[in-house]
């Protein structure tokens, strides 16, 4: 009938939706730091793991209401990000590209390792305090987590659109990623500018780690959403924010319909490897991304 | 390596190049052939033995990764999937078609390295960056292929049982008779590097990674010798997922997913991007952390601990030092243990009359 498909690949196009933005979410801590620092970061998934990990502690062991959770895990996370700033990444400025990269999957590993030892090995829960009522609009059925977690995703996008167009800080920290050398010149210090976009992305980080946490339960399996910040980053350009949006929804979108049409024939799975294709497929034919700034050397 | 040389004046290129750099270094390094290939098998215990020959099979995949990203500058967070592409090949070999050891390695290995190259195409479009997320790309969809083609991975399991390697018509048993097969394969896999490292081809990859610019001007083919470093590579990655297969007598996905990249990547970094000897310290160390640390934890928080706890403490601690350790190698000591080891040996050299 083809009217049931329909409507089945409705609800597969809304349920992409939701995820998309949520992925857009974790996107837009990468895109910060890789649009102000240069820096790619592998441990991104481990900042949200991280991040929900602190929520959910401070919620198991003090019984805090979830609004000081969350303000445990922004803190937490800022101070992660300057930290990680100071220590890690200072000392590789100038060096290639790739020792970067293997920094930052030596912060990941080390925080998998480290956030079991601390909080232990069970899953924890988050529990936000709104319902989990599941919303129907038609044949839709929306999650409250879902929800919440576009809705932050769109704020944060707003905000930081305005940010990086309107704020003296943003045009600064927009300066330092085009030229390090000519930004320090018109007075620019550039060092604290750095600090800020990881701050930044730790703050980022702690957002998309409340709302993903209450959405999974958080224990380290939660670092593996962050396997699918590349797919989306690498869509949309490493450095737009629009570009986290846009290939946050088309990764939400192909991910759920894959995993409606093909899981049958395939047996399960679709969904974590689609995205994969999709982006090797970029990579060849358009590296840069649908809104990156095309500054590809080529050899 | 441990000479205390003197009189030495090299007047040519060729004799700098030289393998041996010393005529008694032919004498060290028989002796030392002697010590790995005849002493150690007698005078160690199986425990000992077993640990030797992880050790060895890791040395060969860093050696690979190492003519990747030491020598080219490339990177790959795709080995352990390649490893995955050598054990399966070498598994479906030996038990479909009965293949002996001699045909499903070197065959393990071709279809790496074929695999391996394919990865490795869009590095000539993309760099850095880029490429890490290609190549993490090439692991997961390796992964995911391998895991849900059951004419690759042999059913539900996704593992396929491979019986022992049989040399000169006896069936390899014990883990002595393993040592002396697996050092064979990583003697080889040392000497191939180190001729590689010397010859046009190594040559050629390090102006690549030095600067591919410059290394195209100079007529450096830098289409042909990417992916050629990403084919040797893969070749050694899909030799160790065959030896490591015939070693624990079973072909399992799980066995290569991407911590597995990240430790050999931990090797390199922690042992030397490029340098021989260091992948060699890198794959000792990595191999051995985790048992130092059991063996640490067990004598001394045995006692506060109890086992459940250490069954815990113990994977995750390991994760935290290894973080710790690339971080500190990355940015202390970019050239690793190797470099620390030369310095000792720049010390003796003159020891004690340093001034």
């Amino acid at each position: 009938m083809p009217e049931l498909d329909w409507q089945f690949t409705l609800v597969l196009i809304a349920n992409g939706v939701m995820i998309g933005l949520m992925y857009t979410l974790i996107a837009l801590g990468f895109v910060l730091v890789y649009k102000a620092t240069d820096a790619i970061n592998f441990a991104q998934g481990e900042f949200v793991m991280f991040a929900a990990f602190i929520a959910a502690a401070a919620a198991y062991f003090g019984d805090l209401p979830f609004w000081i959770c969350g303000l445990f895990a922004l803190a937490g996370m800022t101070a992660l990000g300057f930290g990680l700033e100071r220590v890690v990444l200072r000392p590789l400025i100038g060096r290639p590209v790739v020792a970067v990269i293997m920094a930052t999957i030596g912060v990941a590993v080390l925080l998998r390792g480290f956030a079991t030892l601390a909080f232990g090995a069970g899953t924890r829960a988050i529990v936000m305090p709104i319902g989990d009522e599941p919303l129907f609009l038609g044949p839709i059925m929306l999650q409250p987590v879902q929800l919440v977690g576009a809705g932050v995703s769109l704020v944060f996008l707003a905000i930081f659109t305005w940010f990086f167009l309107c704020s003296r800080v943003g045009i600064a920290m927009r300066a330092v990623a085009d030229s390090q050398q000519v930004a320090m010149a018109m007075g620019i210090d550039v060092r604290r500018y750095f600090a800020l976009a990881w701050a930044m992305a730790g703050i980022v980080s702690a957002l998309a780690g409340i709302v993903w946490g209450a959405m999974l339960g958080v224990d380290n399996q939660l670092a593996l959403v962050g396997l699918k910040v590349f797919p989306v980053v690498i869509l949309g350009g490493l450095d737009s924010v629009i570009g986290a949006v846009v290939g946050g929804l088309i990764v939400g979108v192909v991910e759920s319909l894959a995993a409606g049409y093909l899981d049958p024939y395939v047996g399960g799975g679709t969904k974590d490897f689609a995205p994969y294709v999709l982006m090797i497929l970029v990579l060849m034919i358009r590296p840069y991304g649908i809104f990156g700034r095309a500054l590809i050397e080529r050899i | 390596m441990f000479h205390r040389e003197s009189g030495v004046f090299k007047t040519s290129y060729v004799a700098d190049m030289a393998v041996y750099p010393l005529p008694i270094a032919k004498w060290t390094v028989a002796a030392l052939a002697a010590l790995f290939a005849v002493i150690v098998p007698l005078a160690m215990n199986e425990y000992y033995l077993s640990l030797l020959n992880l050790i060895l099979i890791a040395v060969v995949g860093a050696l690979g990764l190492n003519i990747l990203v030491g020598y080219t500058g490339q990177i790959s967070i795709g080995h352990g999937a390649l490893m995955s592409v050598g054990a399966y090949t070498a598994a479906n070999l030996v038990t479909r078609l009965d293949a002996p050891f001699w045909l499903a390695l070197p065959a393990g290995g071709a279809m790496a390295a074929t695999i391996g190259a394919v990865i490795g195409i869009p590095s000539l479009r993309i760099k850095g960056l880029y490429l890490a997320i290609a190549t993490l790309a090439g692991q997961l969809i390796i992964e995911w292929t391998i895991n849900h083609v059951s004419w690759i991975s042999g059913g539900v399991q996704a593992s396929i049982e491979v019986p022992r390697p049989t040399l000169f018509g006896a069936q390899l048993r014990t883990q002595a008779q393993f040592y002396v097969f697996l050092l064979f394969f990583a003697a080889v896999a040392i000497v191939a590097t180190i001729n590689l490292a010397r010859s046009r081809i190594g040559r050629a990859f390090v102006a690549v990674r030095d600067q591919d610019i410059a290394a195209e001007i100079i007529g450096i083919d830098i289409f042909r010798y990417k992916l050629l470093a990403f084919a040797i590579s893969s070749f050694y990655a899909g030799v160790t997922g065959v030896l490591y297969t015939y070693y624990l007598g079973i072909a399992n996905y799980e066995q290569f997913q991407i911590n597995v990249s990240i430790d050999y990547l931990a090797m390199i970094i922690i042992g030397g991007l490029g340098s021989v000897l260091g992948s060699i310290f890198g794959a000792i160390f990595v191999t051995l952390l985790p048992i130092v640390t059991r063996w640490m934890l067990e004598g001394l928080g045995g006692l506060i601990l109890s086992p459940a706890d250490l069954a815990n403490i113990i994977p995750n601690l390991r994760l935290v030092i290894f973080g710790a350790l690339i971080i500190i190698f990355l940015a202390l000591e970019p050239e690793g243990l190797s470099r620390l080891w030369r310095n000792i040996v720049a010390y003796f050299r003159v020891w004690p009359f340093s001034y």
